[in-house]
């Protein structure tokens, strides 16, 4: 890894960092709406679930342009925040982690909605005649069951995260040490003649984190599957 | 005491259910989609009725005129799930005690799951989940318990392995069960009640016996099904033989078998199809129970089949015998005649305490 200067390791640090918050961030508010797809009718529920995908389908430079009006210093919603909490997305590493959640966002609902919708909710009427109250359902029953889903999600959204560049580069750009990830640092090292041995430094990083999180993944699912394969 | 008044409407299918479950068991019985499983469903609070009421003891738990609607886990009732439903995630014993601890030792021995505790479900047999459920069902201290064809998804060795169980419990546990199912030797062995569903209405209840011994129940049950259920004592046994000695009102029967210790309560369903009718009190034959019996009524069916009501003692019989026969023999009612059963004709399955 000789190849990898202080820059190169920069961006790796930092992407690392973006990825584990989006996903972190990300995650609750994914669980409560893969939840409410998987299991609620109510007006609106193809509207939330058009919305949920959106980024999934749009240019990504179109997302990216949408959070830099939305969430930059003087947008509606990010001047709300830098006012009232002094929050700053705009050019900072947390715009890149913002970024990173939204677009990790609709590949972690699809992995736990399938989790959602694997659980038998026969299981949850059990537990009610046996005088569970619902949230005592949902954190006994439901929420277990639904781990292997969730972990897949995760990581899912983390991968995602960690590769994510049209949106991270439109809305924050790449700048060494603040918002420069993995992907934006080998697009950059790419326009320099010269920086070949770089670029395969932090592709090879690239490989091993990815395939570290898919047999992660692989690993947990099969210990889970194990347990209650009761073996 | 259960007491249901209900209707319901889910998409062409109307239900409409309306009988009293006293102490003991009361076998919910009929086809698949008679309605059974809604009625389990709406005593248990899963299933919201469109009108009427339910009460357990007394305890109004669901009335529409008095916009009553007492929340599942309110309701205090033990459900066994036809498919067990145990908690995949977690063992044996914290399945058992998810839903309290009450009277824990005594269940969890007398349904043998002492060496069940620390297994997984997965790990265990399709009659050990069911015991598990019973057990967990049990151990929330429940008013009333339902099951809803606890024993459907079993094979015939492992109900046998079972039923003893929740006979046990029926004598044992102080609380009325409803018991769905759709096979009637399960439900003459059990139940103390019978209410007997077809399309969605209640079409007959009472006490086990009268309904099943009833000529009019026979369409309901269906023909192959039908018979007579009676309550016998042991009145000896016939060691050298392997054979036991029953009393009841209408005179004794020996059947194969040790059926239990002298003076015990035996339940008896003797099959219509395996009762052959005489007028004369025959001689050299092999069967060993000839019964003087009066003839209460005679149904004909729609096949090839007459279903004869007979009177034996203070108990109702059933025969079945061919529309042939029973021209050929000029059956009538009020007439005094012979009934043959076989000693091998009552099987196991049809012998409960």
């Amino acid at each position: 890894m000789d190849a990898l200067g202080p820059q190169e390791w920069t961006a790796i640090w930092l992407s690392l960092r973006v990825a584990l918050v989006a996903t972190l961030a990300a995650l609750p508010v994914a669980i409560w709406v893969a939840y409410v797809l998987a299991r609620k009718t109510f007006p609106g529920r193809q509207l939330l679930n058009g919305i949920v995908h959106l980024p999934l389908v749009l240019p990504p430079v179109v997302t990216g342009y949408l959070l830099l009006v939305l969430f930059g210093q003087q947008g509606p919603i990010g001047g709300i925040l830098y006012q009232t909490f002094g929050i700053s997305f705009a050019f900072r590493w947390t715009g890149a982690a913002l970024a990173a959640a939204i677009m990790a966002f609709p590949l972690m609902v699809r992995a736990i909605r399938l989790g959602f919708e694997a659980v038998d909710p026969g299981l949850e009427d059990a537990a009610a005649t046996l005088g569970a109250s619902r949230w005592r359902i949902w954190r006994t029953v439901t929420l277990p069951l639904v781990v292997p889903g969730i972990l897949a999600g995760a990581i899912l959204g983390f991968a995602k995260a960690l590769g994510e560049f049209g949106a991270t580069i439109t809305f924050v750009a790449a700048i060494p040490g603040q918002t420069q990830t993995i992907p934006t640092a080998i697009y950059g090292l790419l326009q320099v003649p010269g920086s070949e041995p770089a670029v395969l430094g932090l592709v090879t990083v690239s490989i091993i984190l990815a395939m570290g999180a898919l047999l992660l993944s692989e690993w947990l699912a099969r210990r889970m599957a194990k347990r209650l394969g009761g073996k | 005491m259960i007491s249901v008044d209900i209707k319901k409407r889910l998409g062409d299918f109307q239900l409409e259910a309306q009988f009293d479950a006293p102490m003991g068991v009361t076998a919910i019985f009929g086809q698949s989609g008679s309605g059974k499983t809604t009625v389990v469903n709406a005593v248990a609070g899963l299933l919201r009725p469109d009108a009427g009421r339910i009460s357990v003891a007394n305890n109004s738990l669901f009335d529409s005129s008095a916009a009553k609607d007492v929340p599942v886990q309110q309701r205090r009732i033990g459900y066994v799930f036809q498919d067990a439903r145990l908690f995949p995630h977690v063992t044996v014993m914290r399945n058992l005690s998810y839903g309290g601890n009450h009277d824990a030792d005594r269940i969890i021995e007398v349904l043998g799951l002492e060496a069940l505790l620390d297994r997984m479900p997965a790990a265990l047999s399709g009659g050990e989940r069911q015991r598990v459920a019973l057990g967990r069902a049990l151990m929330c201290d429940p008013q009333v318990l339902l099951m809803d064809e606890p024993l459907a998804a079993l094979d015939a060795p492992r109900k046998a392995e079972i039923l003893p169980y929740i006979e046990r419990l029926r004598d044992d546990v102080k609380i009325p069960m409803l018991y769905v199912s759709h096979d009637v030797s399960e439900v003459a062995r059990l139940a103390t009640t019978l209410v007997v569903m077809q399309k969605g209405k209640v079409a007959t209840f009472g006490p086990v016996g009268q309904v099943l011994s009833s000529p009019e129940a026979v369409p309901l049950v269906g023909v192959r099904a039908a018979g007579a259920v009676i309550s016998t004592k042991v009145a000896g046994r016939l060691l050298d033989d392997g054979l036991t000695e029953l009393q009841f009102s209408g005179g004794r029967l020996v059947l194969p078998g040790i059926l239990g210790v002298l003076g015990q309560t035996v339940r008896l369903r003797i099959p219509a199809q395996d009762v052959i009718l005489a007028k004369t009190a025959p001689q050299g034959m092999s069967a060993l129970n000839v019964l003087p019996v009066a003839i209460t009524q005679i149904e004909q069916g729609r096949g090839p089949g007459v279903i004869v009501g007979l009177k034996a003692g203070d108990d109702h019989l059933l025969a079945r015998v061919t529309r042939r026969s029973a021209l050929r023999m000029e059956l009538a009612v009020g007439q005094h005649i012979f009934a043959i059963i076989k000693a091998t004709a009552v099987g196991p399955e049809d012998i409960g305490s």
